[in-house]
């Protein structure tokens, strides 16, 4: 559960460094080049993708991945800094899309019902957050999972029955403000030969609210406050020795986390113009930020993006590369049936297995060690 | 003088093993108490009911007037008790210096600050750094406790509860298990403490030398029971502790 399994640090993490990078990661530098690197390249590619890749497919694929990485952080906060194991992030999740989505749907397409629906929805996540924290954080670990995992059933059985509110299976499907809207042009003539639509404004949308979520995260793990949930990870019992209530630390710890799977879920919502069970409630999504926030590294939070980034365009592209490699496989005896796309989810797992093996301490883990 | 802390009729109960039994005893400031007894005898049961780890079946710890037999363990704290572990108690993956720096952080109640990095708090990172340094663990600041001697994890132990400045110092066998070049350390700061400030002290501590040198009064307990209380020399030489309790321990040392 641990970030480091160095027991000297290989830098002296008290120095300040000046600069405003510093600053605005919060003193948290990468602390390896390779990371940096990559880190630089998602960050570049993702700004740029509408004007990089031409279609709707790459667009959506950058944007799903921004929400992860928000979503997969947040997850980091509870399981990587504070040591919690909840199941219950996908229902904030929801909460966020299915706010977005009924309020959109309800009070009609304006920016206000997109604030009504958001801080209810904001709202609603922080009531039960505290309410599942202050109830179940006192119990053994285990059982404060269960408590998280019942939950979570309930809120999805919930949001299946409420179908005249929530468009139960199906969803619901809405109109976003006109501003938001495909037909929208922000400038008249393309931008290095992309239209600045509507769609185009939705994007940096997402982009930028999840990139500013990311940093306000990664400065919270890095504050007073952060320093106090990775010592209650360390050592519960010694953390309320010293005087920090660690009931009250780790109900604030779920909150922040709800608070931003939350707005996660808004953007999806926003993104996808629709939100139901599957996209942003069910289950697996939540197998899925488990898998991510894992193969990333755990207590790191760039772990989160590296994590979401490569899980996204793996569940978005590897069914496609399997296509390719199954067809000029094709006449030779069982390799084109080894990769038929079909296949995809198995090689994903065993792809997960062999890195999680690999790499005990995720993919940041991994780069960090290889620096020293 | 009023006492810093007093218990009174302090009791716990397992079913039917009684293992503190109505224990009353004021502890006043600037004096040195220990307490001794043999293995089982209830002292760091005692110890784990005045700082909450456990909850007493009967009984009330007051500190400072105040009645704090019903508050959690780091409410306790933050009025003023401080406890060193028997079995060394640290974050085992974070260096020396953050562990340290923690107490200081929960001391100056700078845990609730979420928007400003942590290394922007000078102040409590050289006030963590000068307390390692009085421990002579300074040059051992970036070492996580896992990976320091056993002797250097009580050394830090004994930093944790300096940092937290407590009015109350709770030792439970500081120099358990240390070896002996690295006793005397541990013994000056103890006795240091005592000289610097009117802090109350608490030492449960099986060595009988360091009792002697370091103690102002001497409580004995025994199945749970207070049966002395008094001067060192006093205690000591009475017939009863030394047959029962301290004989085996003082032709030992």
């Amino acid at each position: 559960m641990s970030s480091s399994s160095t027991l000297t640090l290989p830098f002296d993490e008290t120095r300040r460094r000046g600069g405003a990078l510093s600053e605005l990661l919060s003193s948290d530098m990468p602390r390896s080049r390779a990371l940096s690197l990559i880190l630089l390249a998602i960050l570049v590619v993702l700004a740029a993708t509408p004007f990089l890749f031409p279609g709707s497919q790459p667009i959506g694929t950058a944007a799903k991945i921004c929400v992860f990485i928000v979503l997969v952080a947040s997850y980091d906060l509870l399981l990587g800094y504070s040591g919690i194991v909840s199941f219950a992030h996908t229902m904030f999740f929801g909460i966020g899309g299915y706010g977005i989505a009924i309020a959109l749907e309800r009070l009609g397409p304006t920016w206000s019902s997109v604030a009504v629906g958001l801080l209810a929805a904001l709202a609603l996540s922080a009531v039960l957050a505290v309410a599942i924290g202050l109830l179940s954080l006192r119990v053994r670990a285990i059982f404060f999972s269960m408590i998280t995992l019942a939950v979570a059933s309930a809120a999805a059985v919930l949001a299946s029955q409420l179908s005249n509110i929530t468009g139960g299976e199906d969803g619901l499907s809405f109109q976003l403000p006109p501003a938001l809207r495909p037909a929208f042009r922000l400038l008249s003539e393309p931008l290095f030969g992309t239209a600045v639509n509507g769609r185009l404004v939705a994007y940096y949308l997402v982009f930028f609210v999840a990139l500013l979520v990311f940093l306000m995260l990664l400065r919270i793990v890095n504050s007073p406050f952060g320093r106090v949930l990775q010592a209650i990870r360390e050592n519960e019992f010694r953390a309320e020795a010293l005087g920090y209530r660690v009931v009250a630390y780790r109900t604030a710890a779920s909150v922040i986390s709800a608070l931003a799977a939350t707005v996660a879920g808004a953007l999806m919502a926003l993104w996808l113009r629709y939100n139901g069970p599957d996209t942003t409630l069910s289950f697996s999504i939540m197998i899925d930020i488990l898998l991510m926030v894992v193969i990333g590294g755990m207590g790191t939070m760039y772990g989160a993006v590296i994590g979401a980034a490569l899980f996204v365009l793996a569940q978005s592209y590897l069914q496609v590369l399997m296509e390719a490699g199954s067809t000029a496989l094709a006449g030779v005896p069982l390799l084109p049936n080894l990769i038929h796309p079909d296949r995809w989810l198995l090689w994903l797992g065993a792809l997960f297995v062999i890195s999680v093996y690999a790499f005990p301490g995720g993919i940041v883990g991994r780069l960090r060690q290889a620096r020293q | 003088m009023t006492p810093a802390l007093e218990t009174r009729g302090l009791t716990i109960r397992f079913g039917g093993h009684v293992a503190v039994n109505d224990v009353s005893c004021r502890f006043t400031p600037g004096t040195l108490t220990a307490i001794v007894g043999p293995n089982g005898a209830g002292k760091t049961t005692y110890f784990n009911l005045i700082s909450g780890q456990l909850r007493a079946t009967s009984g009330q710890v007051i500190v400072g007037g105040e009645d704090i037999t019903g508050l959690a363990p780091s409410a306790r704290t933050r009025r003023g008790l401080g406890r060193a572990f028997q079995l060394t108690n640290l974050f085992p993956q974070l260096t020396a210096l953050e562990n340290v720096r923690l107490a200081v952080q929960s001391r100056a109640d700078a845990g609730w600050s979420l928007f400003r990095v942590w290394n922007t708090r000078r102040d409590l990172i050289e006030k963590a750094e000068a307390v390692l340094e009085r421990v002579r663990l300074a040059d051992k600041r970036h070492i996580a406790p896992k990976a320091l001697s056993h002797g250097d994890q009580r050394k830090l132990e004994v930093a944790l509860l300096i940092a937290m400045e407590p009015k109350i110092f709770m030792f439970d066998e500081p120099t358990a298990g240390m070896s002996v070049d690295e006793v005397p350390t541990v013994l000056e700061l103890i006795h240091d403490i005592k000289q610097r400030s009117d802090a109350t002290v608490l030492l449960v501590e099986h060595k009988m030398d360091v009792v002697r040198s370091l103690s102002d009064r001497i409580i004995v307990l025994h199945n749970g029971a207070l049966v002395a209380d008094g001067e060192p020399a006093e205690v000591i030489a009475s017939p009863v502790v030394q047959e029962a309790y301290l004989g085996v321990e003082v032709s030992r040392d």
